[in-house]
């Protein structure tokens, strides 16, 4: 082994080291015994997981992202799919700009768009007197604008050398476009849908910054209510509290890779 | 199966002619070959035949039904895709059902339909198996199958022989012909290669930049080619430039005065019909030259020459002679086996020599896509 090879390795080590660290810090803590975070700890427990079920906010955060995150990646595949189709297969006026439009939300700050969504939403109810702001239906709309552009990508990713005289041959076989679609063209590109699927949910799952501009009493999720139970006190029901959100997010994400590498659209 | 009509249709893509005035009627079960060259059209017609591709102008019937603006789903055609565009995540069984299934048959008529079509491709016992379990010659069988067992009005073959090696390719081609004799299926198929469309086809379809240049039976291409294209696409050919000074007298660039038979060429129509002097072409097939010594031969058209270059073919020793105008022909003599067969050599002087009859007035067109062959 070289030495450059070596050196290249200890630096990826230390990166590597580096990002897991908060993690792993996070999922020890969240077994310490004392009440207050103290190192060493003076032993072990799994009580603070239990203490999860006893607030209320992380249980109704919970159950809120869960809901946000189901319906926002459902509306961001019922979208997302023809979107990709259209960018994918058709030449048309606006095409590329259509296409840089869906991606946008990648790169504006969840700060601004959460204030742009906020804005639009008082303005929307105060117009038509539906019941936006701080609801469930409100949340989803906002979300589906950060899970549309990873759905785009990843099924675009599928529909990439995707061949299409077998979509000719179930037409010439009596396959109507419905069909087509459904019997021939859904099956083949279902890797990059289910990956889509799962990671618009991470996405919906996981966000913070944009979603803070969007809850209200009685409505949070859950990396808001962490965020607030924060404000008041540091114990280990937060790092509990925390694994668990890792846990969900890293699961999902590891069956994404199955589907599709991660690696090859991220 | 039924009859297909093509009545003057044409492809156009803003100012190209994919396709252009093209009519032909298929009778029931016959096979006809769509020949040409890449991009002369061959494949856009297969594809308006299936409805892929919307014609610009022109009718076309399936079994006397009118289908020219019918989606491609509702024509019940039968296509063999060159790739045979199996869908990857059914089994060989599955695909073969799939036609049936949109046609809302009972199940059991389903399985047993399947079964037979199966069967008839000799594929039975691998119904189970996924495309990329099969090679590629079962592909093509499975493909063949999907297409037949929804009993098409037409049977249209895309290429079908394209992606096979060239031993498979021969075996396939007997097994497709003979199936669909005995089916009696009408089948329109396409191809470049002229070996694969004289092996199979009724009758064939010659077409050059979008245009049918010929329609005829192999015989009728060979013998009496229509233009310069056909006559060099449809096996090989000579062809001397020249004029013609009188009825039955060709004067070719080089100087050489040759004869000949104005009145055998039934296509003959620009023969005797043009002023003297019109730019022709005489063709002459190289295996009805005769090569001879100087003196051995008395024939109308006897033409004096070295022999520039030899190659042996196996079934025939085809030789390159310089004329003594300068023009160069190619002859082919048949391996007989006897000792003399290549008994000119580089450099010889031989005499070349042939009948009047041989010999086929052609108008000199040049086209875009002229084939070397």
């Amino acid at each position: 082994m070289t030495a450059g090879r070596i050196a290249l390795l200890v630096a990826a080590g230390l990166a590597l080291g580096f990002i897991l660290l908060p993690l792993v810090l996070v999922s020890w803590l969240s077994f310490f015994r004392d009440d207050v975070v103290v190192f060493p700890p003076s032993g072990y427990t799994l009580r603070w997981f239990r203490a999860i079920l006893d607030q209320r906010n992380f249980v109704d955060g919970f159950v809120t992202s869960l809901q946000v995150g189901v319906f926002a990646m459902l509306a961001g595949l019922v979208l997302g799919v023809p979107a990709s189709l259209c960018l994918t297969r058709y030449r048309f006026p606006g095409r590329e700009s259509l296409g840089l439009l869906l991606l946008t939300p990648l790169v504006v700050p969840g700060v601004v768009a959460g204030t742009a969504i906020y804005v639009f939403q008082v303005e929307t109810e105060i117009l038509t007197r539906l019941p936006l702001v701080a609801s469930l239906p409100g949340l989803v709309l906002a979300h589906v604008v950060i899970t549309i552009p990873w759905t785009v990508r990843l099924v675009a990713a599928s529909l990439m050398g995707f061949d299409r005289t077998v979509e000719e041959a179930a037409q010439n076989l009596g396959a109507g476009p419905w069909t087509t679609f459904r019997r021939v063209t859904l099956p083949l590109i279902r890797p990059g849908v289910v990956a889509a699927a799962l990671f618009g949910f991470v996405i919906s799952f996981g966000n913070l910054e944009m979603t803070l501009f969007l809850i209200g009493p009685g409505r949070t999720t859950l990396p808001i209510a962490i965020l607030q139970y924060l404000e008041w006190r540091i114990d280990p029901v937060i790092a509990a509290v925390s694994l668990l959100q890792i846990l969900v997010i890293g699961a999902a994400m590891i069956a994404t890779d199955r589907y599709v590498k991660l690696a090859r659209v991220l | 199966m039924a009859r297909i009509e093509l009545e003057a249709v044409s492809k156009r893509y803003g100012d190209f002619h994919a396709v252009r005035d093209f009519s032909l009627a298929i009778e029931q079960g016959e096979l006809v070959v769509l020949l040409g060259p890449s991009g002369c059209g061959k494949t856009t017609t297969l594809r308006m035949i299936a409805g892929f591709v919307p014609v610009t102008s022109g009718r076309i019937r399936l079994g006397g039904r009118d289908v020219t603006s019918l989606p491609a789903h509702r024509r019940n055609t039968g296509l063999v895709f060159q790739g045979y565009a199996l869908f990857p995540h059914l089994t060989a069984a599955e695909n073969v059902a799939f036609g049936l299934e949109m046609r809302k048959l009972p199940d059991a008529v389903v399985r047993e339909k399947v079964g037979r079509a199966l069967k008839l491709v000799r594929l039975d016992d691998l119904g189970d198996r996924l495309p990329r379990q099969l090679s590629g010659g079962q592909q093509q069988r499975v493909a063949l199958a999907r297409a037949l067992v929804i009993e098409p009005d037409a049977l249209l073959l895309d290429e079908p022989l394209s992606n096979l090696d060239a031993k498979l390719r021969e075996e396939v081609r007997v097994e497709i012909r003979q199936l669909q004799k005995t089916l009696g299926l009408t089948t329109v198929m396409v191809t470049h290669d002229q070996d694969e469309a004289l092996a199979m086809a009724d009758r064939l379809v010659v077409m050059a930049a979008g245009e049918i240049q010929q329609i005829g039976t192999q015989r009728d291409l060979y013998e009496h080619p229509r233009n310069r294209f056909v006559a060099g696409f449809v096996g090989r050919t000579n062809f001397l430039r020249g004029e013609l000074v009188e009825p039955g007298v060709f004067q070719s660039d080089g100087g050489l005065t040759l004869r000949f038979d104005g009145q055998a060429a039934p296509r003959d129509d620009t023969a005797g019909a043009r002023p003297a002097g019109t730019r022709r072409a005489l063709a002459l097939r190289p295996e009805r030259l005769t090569l001879g010594a100087p003196a051995d031969t008395a024939r109308v058209n006897r033409v004096a020459g070295t022999v520039e270059f030899t190659s042996y073919l196996g079934a025939i020793i085809e030789y390159y002679v310089r004329l003594s105008s300068g023009e160069i022909v190619r002859v082919h003599a048949p391996n007989t086996g006897a000792a003399g067969d290549l008994a000119w050599a580089a450099g010889e002087r031989v005499h070349v020599s042939w009948p009047a009859e041989v010999g086929l007035i052609l108008e000199d067109e040049h086209h875009a896509q002229e084939a070397h062959r």
